[in-house]
């Protein structure tokens, strides 16, 4: 029991069991997913899996999780691909907007508290968005978890989604303050790998940022077959 | 009867345009602002200051509760020239819109955002049904988060300008061009300097005495922005000095034509 579920009292704000329905038969575009984002001391690492479930089917092995808001802010995705990537289109809109004003680029305090407003806003109408909000500002490195029911969390690593348990083990297990790049993006890479080989809802592929000073770099997209073959290597016959 | 048939009592503009051009809605607000008590504003090299002319107040008035300057948020004060109530309307609003900047952007307000608002809230209501413009114009001083001193004028047209040194309301041509001659950066580098230039420009139209004037200061003492309204003691000192200095001065003055 969801001891802190809150309490519908009419029908209308009754929260929307969202999916396609025929009879008895409902597909749910589910929350199946990995994401994580973590700091460390040159930067932050953002590493998110491509697939896209709809129960027991794979609808994509091709998505891309991770909305590219400007040059300098990402926003993961998790939960509903629709209600993710329109309102962090929204987002995107509101940050140019308020560059032009005030002649100086958006800080991730502000972006990520731009996003949880709105969805406040939007409480108990059934949105489904569980995003990391990650930039670099003049105060630094930036990282907040906002979702879809209002809460934003400032934080130095954070995973989403159904495969963030065995993210969280890896991560958990590896994290240091004091990373090279490398080691760092490796670490990203390994706890998506984990993810997705023991989640059903994570898979496919990884997709891997690095965010420096200067913005984001996309660094590569990983196939998590091959990622499984590199970290199980099969001995020669 | 219906809402909006009672509302459409409402439905006409005030403020149109003539036939060559002009609002003279806001540019007769404009004169109700050349006719408010003055006020200075000076941006120092570390410092911003205000200084404004106290009316003389009634006998049985305590003067406390009349109070030309205004803090807006613990970095941002404001003096103005015009209507009082008008004033205290727009203070309201900028004092809210400070704190609410705070919440959803977890930063102070800049003074450029500040200034941008409440010449906002200004333009608005010279293109509003019913409404008049506000009869007055505020100087903004305070500190941006990076430290940087700033000073600001608004007008009721809601125009707004940045200014290194600015006066409003009565003769405030001859004091900002008394300014125009003795500002110069070196002079109001540091806060004496700057306090000194904000209340020799006053005193060009305001009889010394520290009675009839106020003086604050906007300082940022490690970061952390402080703001001071001068003790009379410390204001009748200041203008002390300056009369001294103004004698010196009118003494050198009369010897070399001798």
């Amino acid at each position: 029991m969801n001891l802190f579920a809150i309490n519908y009292q009419q029908s209308c704000l009754q929260p929307v069991k969202h999916g396609l329905q025929s009879g008895n038969l409902r597909i749910n575009f589910n929350h199946g997913t990995t994401c994580l984002a973590f700091k460390y001391s040159n930067g932050i690492v953002v590493s998110v899996d491509s697939r896209a479930s709809a129960g027991a089917y794979i609808a994509s092995g091709t998505v891309k999780k991770v909305i590219e808001i400007n040059p300098f802010l990402l926003g993961t995705m998790a939960g509903g691909a629709a209600d993710c990537q329109f309102w962090q289109r929204v987002l995107s809109q509101e940050c140019w907007l308020y560059e032009l004003r005030n002649k100086e680029r958006i800080s991730v305090a502000a972006a990520s508290k731009l996003l949880a407003n709105i969805l406040y806003n939007y409480k108990g109408y059934g949105l489904s968005i569980g995003t990391m909000i990650v930039g670099w500002d003049k105060k630094g490195p930036g990282l907040y978890y906002v979702d879809d029911d209002g809460t934003r969390h400032s934080g130095n690593l954070f995973a989403v989604g159904s495969g963030s348990t065995y993210a969280y083990g890896v991560l958990d297990t590896c994290y240091r303050w004091d990373m090279t790049d490398d080691e760092a993006l490796e670490l990203g890479r390994r706890a998506i790998y984990h993810a997705t080989y023991r989640d059903i809802g994570s898979g496919n592929s990884n997709n891997l940022y690095l965010v420096k000073p200067d913005g984001w770099k996309f660094i590569g997209n990983y196939d998590t077959a091959n990622l499984h073959y590199q970290y199980n290597p099969v001995a020669a016959e | 009867i219906s809402q909006k048939y009672i509302m459409s009592r409402y439905d006409r503009a005030i403020t149109v345009f003539s036939p060559d051009g002009h609002l003279f809605q806001v540019e007769y607000a404009q004169e109700a602002v050349k006719k408010g008590s003055t006020a200075v504003g000076i941006r120092g090299g570390n410092c911003a200051v205000l200084a404004v002319e106290k009316k003389a107040a009634a006998k049985l008035q305590d003067d406390r509760t009349v109070r030309k300057m205004a803090l807006l948020d613990n970095h941002v004060a404001m003096a103005f020239a015009g209507l009082t109530a008008d004033a205290r309307i727009l203070i309201n609003r900028a004092r809210v819109e400070c704190k609410s900047h705070r919440l959803t952007v977890e930063d102070p307000v800049t003074l450029e955002y500040i200034a941008r608002f409440v010449a906002g809230i200004k333009q608005k209501y010279t293109q509003s049904t019913g409404r008049r413009p506000f009869g007055l114009s505020t100087l903004l001083v305070g500190f941006n988060v990076d430290g940087t001193p700033h000073l600001y004028c608004t007008d009721p047209s809601g125009a707004y300008n940045e200014w290194l040194a600015n006066a409003v309301g009565k003769n405030d041509k001859t004091v900002r061009e008394f300014l125009e001659k003795m500002y110069t950066p070196e002079s109001v580098a540091d806060e004496v300097g700057a306090i000194k230039l904000a209340l020799r420009a006053i005193l060009e139209v305001v009889q010394s005495g520290a009675k009839n004037v106020d003086l604050g200061v906007m300082r940022c003492r490690d970061g952390v922005p402080e703001w001071e309204i001068l003790p009379a003691e410390r204001l009748s000192a200041l203008m002390a000095e300056i009369e001294a200095e103004r004698e010196a001065e009118a003494e050198k003055k009369r010897a070399r034509k001798e």
